[in-house]
């Protein structure tokens, strides 16, 4: 039974989201809606049980005083002054001087934006470290990379127009005809995984691992 | 030793300087090395809200957080403010918990340069959790996927939201995009069953997976990074955050260029030392 039930509710509601996307009749699509609110509200309920399980481990760490614990102290402080903040201004936290959008601008907003723009410190570094030309497909790799890195700015086209047509071919046709290459064996693999899983031939949602 | 094979042991902490002060210098000087100009896929992109008749009502979907605020944000509020130029009224929401105060602000931006009200010529529906299930609610009902707005007030109540029921009612989607979800997800739920025009305006580094979606028509224009942000910026007719940029990138990728050369030719001197 323990097997079975997970199953059958995977079998049943995997056919039915899949005839509910092709089939528009009210019947159908009703019902159809009506699960996909279902879904809504599970995933807005597992944002608590996120935060439940971030406060359980980061806490357990701190207690043990594990590898990096005071980060964890720092980051169980930050999600609970958020919220703390939140809370305390009430339906009124949205507004421009409250403290919650204070502490998104001053706080949430350049943390995040830090941390995406070091990125071009470490890939400049990485170019002069990592980026070795020992064989002729990297060769190629480079020569790619600097017709798009200097054909995709402005000063590109001021050295030459020639640069940035190069970058604009390398994108539309190799790169377009490989990236579309991806997709469409993503695609398929998605579907294969589908229809493992609503056929119950992948149970790794039930916990148990592996497939047949 | 060679001079070259002597670079290998330069500090990476120069180059971070050097770096630092390609990209801050020419943001705080404004200096102007080249102008931008508008490519075939910014053009699209600015012609399709061209073609949208005024008085109708777009779908403005803002789907990243600060993280990307450098590249999104140029050309979210360029989109705002090309839309709101030609009286087409805003529905705005986002798919990314840290979106909606991003939304909001280049909202009211827009709307206080061009006299737009809130609730009337644009709302900010908010978040909602779920991904594509939120995208494929909304073919079916944005009241009932979104019933009040992002200040709690019903949606009934909003002018600007009087007659939307569905993507029937918008004669183009707009999306700004991160990653996932976004500008893909949009696509294959909406675009593909509900035949929604859409354009798109996504970071550099995720851009080229949605070429094949613009060679197949499924976007009529597409923006790359923060030189999109910027070619978009131009066609509007009000450069700003992302032109300004410009040229602290156009350094910052000669000066990549330039240390891959460097690191391989030290490399070549240090392998050339080695066999002697």
């Amino acid at each position: 039974m323990k097997r079975q039930v997970p199953f059958l509710i995977t079998l049943v509601a995997g056919i039915f989201c899949l005839i509910g996307f092709f089939v528009p009749h009210p019947a159908v699509r009703t019902f159809y809606d009506e699960i996909q609110q279902w879904v809504i509200v599970v995933v807005g309920a597992t944002y608590v049980l996120g935060v439940a399980n971030l406060l359980r481990i980061n806490l357990q760490q701190v207690s043990t005083r594990a590898r990096d614990w005071p980060y964890k102290i720092v980051l169980l402080i930050g999600m609970l002054a958020m919220m703390a903040v939140g809370f305390t201004n009430g339906e009124h936290y949205l507004d421009s001087n409250s403290g919650f959008t204070w502490m998104y601008n001053t706080f949430y907003s350049p943390m995040t934006a830090t941390m995406f723009s070091l990125l071009a410190f470490f890939i400049a570094s990485a170019a002069f470290r990592a980026f070795r030309i020992r064989t002729f497909e990297a060769l190629l790799l480079a020569i790619a990379a600097f017709i798009l890195m200097i054909g995709r700015v402005p000063i590109g086209n001021a050295i030459h127009p020639a640069i940035p047509a190069a970058a604009d071919w390398l994108m539309e046709i190799p790169q377009n005809a490989a990236k579309r290459g991806i997709l469409i064996g993503a695609a398929i693999g998605v579907m294969a995984t589908g229809i493992r899983l609503i056929l119950g031939m992948e149970r790794t949602y039930g916990g148990g691992g592996g497939g047949s | 030793m060679s001079a070259f094979s002597g670079l290998r042991r330069l500090d990476r902490r120069w180059i971070f300087l050097a770096v630092a002060l390609l990209v801050v210098v020419p943001l705080a000087l404004g200096v102007h090395i080249a102008p931008v100009a508008p490519t075939a896929r910014a053009r699209g992109f600015y012609d399709a809200i061209e073609r949208v008749p005024a008085g109708s009502t777009v779908l403005l979907s803002g789907d990243y957080d600060p993280g990307t605020i450098a590249e999104n944000y140029p050309m979210h509020l360029a989109a705002a403010r090309q839309l709101m130029r030609r009286n087409i009224k805003i529905v705005g929401l986002a798919l990314y918990p840290g979106g909606p105060p991003l939304t909001d602000q280049v909202l009211s931006i827009a709307g206080a340069e061009y006299g737009k009200k809130e609730g009337i010529d644009y709302v900010n529906l908010g978040y909602k959790a779920g991904n594509e299930l939120v995208m494929s609610q909304m073919g079916s009902s944005i009241p009932r996927t979104f019933p009040v707005d992002r200040r709690g007030v019903p949606v009934s109540q909003i002018p600007v939201m009087r007659g939307i029921q569905n993507y029937a009612n918008f004669p183009l989607l707009v999306n700004i995009s991160a990653g996932y979800p976004g500008t893909k997800e949009w696509v294959q739920q909406v675009v593909s069953r509900y035949h929604l025009p859409m354009v798109a305006g996504v970071t550099a580094v995720s851009a080229p997976e949605y070429y094949p979606y613009l060679q197949a028509g499924q976007l009529k224009g597409l923006l790359g990074g923060m030189a999109g942000g910027a070619e978009y910026e131009v066609l509007v007719g009000k450069p700003a955050l992302a032109t300004r940029g410009m040229d602290a990138q156009s350094l910052a990728h000669i000066f990549i260029a330039l240390m891959i050369i460097l690191g391989n030719l030290a490399f070549l001197g240090e392998d050339k030392e080695r066999r002697r």
